[in-house]
């Protein structure tokens, strides 16, 4: 039984975090598509058409992508998490079946459209399809946060007679305030993502001297979009998201600072080693204080540690938590400050002579995905034990007749076909870039 | 409630088997009656800006089971675990293939993808039939509300079952057929020249078997869950699912003998929707039968979230189908009249 729901846990948390590779991607790069379909329609120029026709045509391979690694998920809360399904799906199949009806459908529609109809549809056509496509994924989004908002926070719901759990509510499961400050966060995460990879292809495009046009209208969006998105992932978005964690999930803020004593006046750990057995944190670099004014406001404040909860309402991957939630405020960090300075560059063409910068543009797309996967990570692992918080445990939520070697299988067969799926995304996306802006038969 | 969200999702799962039917039976086609690189890109235009959409109506679909019948979910989902994983992977390689052919131009990388999608456009029919299949004879659910099934045991309908047998096998093939039948109409109602008329041959051929083939699934019914027939006197709307099965199957023979392509798609669009429509009506309001204990069933009444969620639901559900419907007319709109290879860069 301990066996089937690690497997249960290892094979979602598997399938998830590979499917969001795509739609963080798709989400962000939706809405640079908009921006510059809508600076080429407001100003009539034709640059930002060709600049909006590659990233269009890498949303398309990446949507793809993402579609087909997101419906395994749906069915997964079925195939795998079975007594979760039954037990809470009177609520939050409310916002699984809005996101197909409201915004699957939308994004069906109008991604066609955006990917082949440009011809078809002329300049003020084809803008109001992206719009459309923006509006799809990001209402997606919403969907998907708020399902997940209702598993960290429920709210609006009633227990009934057999104990399952109904919608009571409507309005207020919807508009979960957790569900508003995790969607923010998250949709600037996306948009980190987006940024840096339009900032990244146009970097290597100068460094290697080609489409010199283009490539400067790419890192000068990238750059722009980069910086003001990764100060608003901070503040207020990611500021708020941890004021949330400090008032309604206790244990799980003590466990992603690696605080085990309460006091006033928390200390901020910038660095050092969690020692679960020692129920401490070893090798620490603090700022004293500072955790006390960020979850409460006001440094005399006190933050309760590990020690004030039974070790099973304690998250069980603690250490996970712990460096999921440090990598993820570290390399935000660094956004802010490469793309500071990248913008800092920006007037008169600066960027584009200064090649170490330019280098390190190139070379930091990735860094975003893996913060943003690191988020997800301390928002999931931070849950635990609990499947929906405070009601129902996750080791409760299983399929429990499903065999654990029939889970391993799956998930070996996940991690194949999401190889194999990686590889060609890859190969396609490097073949466009290679090829550039201008696209090729 | 119970009864009209049960009528909901029967509805959306029968657009879904119309909708995505035609681009599965152009799947399963394309490889015989598309020969050369101009015609399969025929194919692909004709199905390409439509196959995401339908598809849309299986998670549309599964969204809406999911809010007015959880346990339903749970219990299916979990119980037909493998079933489950070959469906998912074959709708994943499947969109994979169609939408990475076109962005190599080069003959072994499309002749690699035309098959996939061949392959997983076959799959499909026939897993989507074996579990119609499951769900008209049963599963071993007990009083706990899941069960667990085997691939196959003896390839009989009585206890142990498995997901395969000689029923289940049957469906499979009737739903293969169907859907290559629908998908060959759907192919000659939107192309022209020798593509369109092969088509045309292959429907001429594939339907008298359809006929046959129903006709032995609904006398197999009978002996698999005799219940299903004792519920038709009192199901006038499995009566209205009855006329548009045969009124479907006319058309769509008289069709084929006539000039306008479109007549004879929509014959078979009836059909598939007058068989659902008269198998939902009779087994109302079992949704999934036990084979070990009826009282053991899962039903609309028994299966069924609480009366807030399926009235929040209902209210949204009435505002988003219209506009989903709403969507797929200008998609056909657009798209309408018959379709020709597109450049190289310029689509599918």
């Amino acid at each position: 039984m301990g066996d089937l729901l690690f497997w249960h846990r290892l094979q979602f948390g598997f399938t998830s975090t590979f499917h969001y590779i795509f739609p963080q991607l798709t989400m962000g790069l939706a809405l640079i598509i908009v921006v510059l379909k809508g600076l080429g329609l407001a100003r009539g120029d034709e640059r930002f058409d060709t600049a909006a026709r590659f990233w269009i045509r890498i949303f398309g391979l990446s949507f793809a992508v993402g579609v087909v690694t997101g419906i395994p998920l749906e069915f997964q809360f079925g195939t795998n998490w079975a007594r979760f399904s039954a037990h809470a799906g009177g609520v939050i199949g409310q916002t699984l079946g809005m996101e197909g009806m409201f915004a699957f459908f939308l994004e069906s529609t109008f991604l066609g459209l955006l990917v082949w109809g440009e011809r078809k549809l002329g300049r003020r056509g084809h803008f109001l399809a992206a719009l459309a496509l923006f509006a799809g994924s990001w209402l997606s989004g919403y969907f998907i946060i708020a399902t997940n908002a209702f598993m960290q926070h429920p709210v609006g719901y009633l227990t009934a007679a057999d104990g399952s759990l109904q919608l009571a509510d409507f309005w207020v499961f919807l508009l979960n305030p957790w569900a508003i400050v995790q969607y923010c966060h998250n949709m600037m995460g996306a948009t980190v993502t987006g940024a840096f990879a339009v900032a990244a292809v146009g970097a290597f495009w100068t460094l290697r001297g080609v489409h010199p046009e283009t490539a400067a209208l790419n890192l000068r969006t990238g750059v722009i979009v980069g910086l003001l998105a990764s100060l608003l992932v901070a503040f207020p978005t990611g500021d708020l998201a941890g004021k949330r964690v400090a008032k309604h999930q206790q244990p799980t803020l003590a466990a992603m600072e690696g605080r085990w004593q309460s006091g006033p006046y928390a200390e901020l750990n910038l660095i050092g080693q969690p020692n679960v057995e020692g129920r401490k944190l070893d090798n620490p670099v603090r700022l004293p204080g500072l955790l006390s004014f960020i979850a409460h406001g006001s440094f005399s404040s006190d933050v309760k540690g590990l020690d004030e909860f039974p070790p099973d309402q304690w998250p069980n991957n603690l250490e996970l938590l712990y460096y999921g939630f440090h990598i993820m405020v570290g390399l935000g960090t660094l956004f802010i400050g490469l793309m500071g300075l990248a913008a800092l560059c920006l007037p008169g063409g600066r960027l584009q002579r200064t090649r170490p910068l330019l280098w390190a543009l190139m070379l930091a797309f990735p860094f975003p995905f893996i913060a943003n996967s690191a988020g997800w990570m301390v928002a999931e692992v931070g849950r635990q034990p609990w499947l929906v918080y405070g009601l129902m445990r996750t080791s409760a939520g299983t399929s429990h007749l499903v065999h654990p070697g029939q889970t391993v299988f799956t998930t070996l067969g996940f991690a194949g076909l999401y190889f194999v799926l990686g590889l060609l995304f890859l190969f396609l996306v490097g073949r466009e870039v290679n090829h550039g802006p201008v696209g090729h038969a | 409630m119970e009864m009209l969200w049960f009528w909901l999702v029967s509805v959306m799962v029968a657009i879904y088997a119309v909708m995505d039917g035609f681009d599965f039976g152009a799947g399963v086609l394309h490889l015989f009656v598309a020969r050369t690189e101009s015609e399969r890109r025929e194919v692909l235009a004709a199905i390409g800006p439509l196959w995401d959409g339908n598809e849309v109506w299986l998670l549309a679909a599964g969204g809406a089971m999911f809010l007015a019948f959880p346990k339903l979910l749970a219990a299916g989902f979990s119980g037909f675990y493998l079933a489950m994983f070959m469906v998912i992977w074959s709708l994943a390689l499947r969109g994979i293939a169609i939408e990475f052919r076109s962005h190599v131009k080069d003959a072994m990388w499309r002749s690699f993808w035309d098959l996939v999608f061949a392959v997983a456009s076959t799959l499909l029919p026939v897993l989507l039939g074996a579990a119609l299949g499951n769900v008209v004879r049963g599963v071993p659910l007990d009083a706990t509300g899941y069960f667990t099934i085997p691939l196959f045991t003896t390839f009989g309908v009585g206890n142990p079952v498995g997901i395969l047998d000689w029923y289940t096998v049957l469906m499979g093939v009737l739903v293969l057929a169907t859907l290559t039948a629908h998908g060959a109409l759907f192919l000659a109602w939107k192309t022209t020249g020798e593509l369109h008329r092969r088509c045309v041959r292959a429907a001429r051929t594939l339907w008298p078997a359809v006929a046959v083939l129903a006709l032995l699934a609904t006398g197999a019914t009978a002996a698999v869950n005799p219940a299903v027939y004792r519920n038709l006197p009192h199901a006038p709307l499995a009566w209205v699912g009855l006329a548009l099965f045969l009124g479907g199957l006319a058309t769509v023979f008289a069709g084929l003998a006539g000039r306008r392509p479109l007549v004879p798609f929509l014959g078979s669009g009836a059909f598939i929707v007058g068989i659902l429509a008269a198998t939902a009506a009779c087994v109302w309001p079992v949704m999934l039968p036990s084979t070990l204990d009826p009282a053991a069933s899962l039903t609309a009444y028994n299966a069924s979230a609480g009366a807030g969620g399926l009235r929040a639901g209902l209210v949204w559900w009435f505002i988003g189908f219209p506009i989903a419907l709403a969507y797929f007319a200008c998609l056909f709109w657009l798209h309408r009249g018959k379709v020709s290879a597109p450049e190289e860069g310029q689509g599918y």
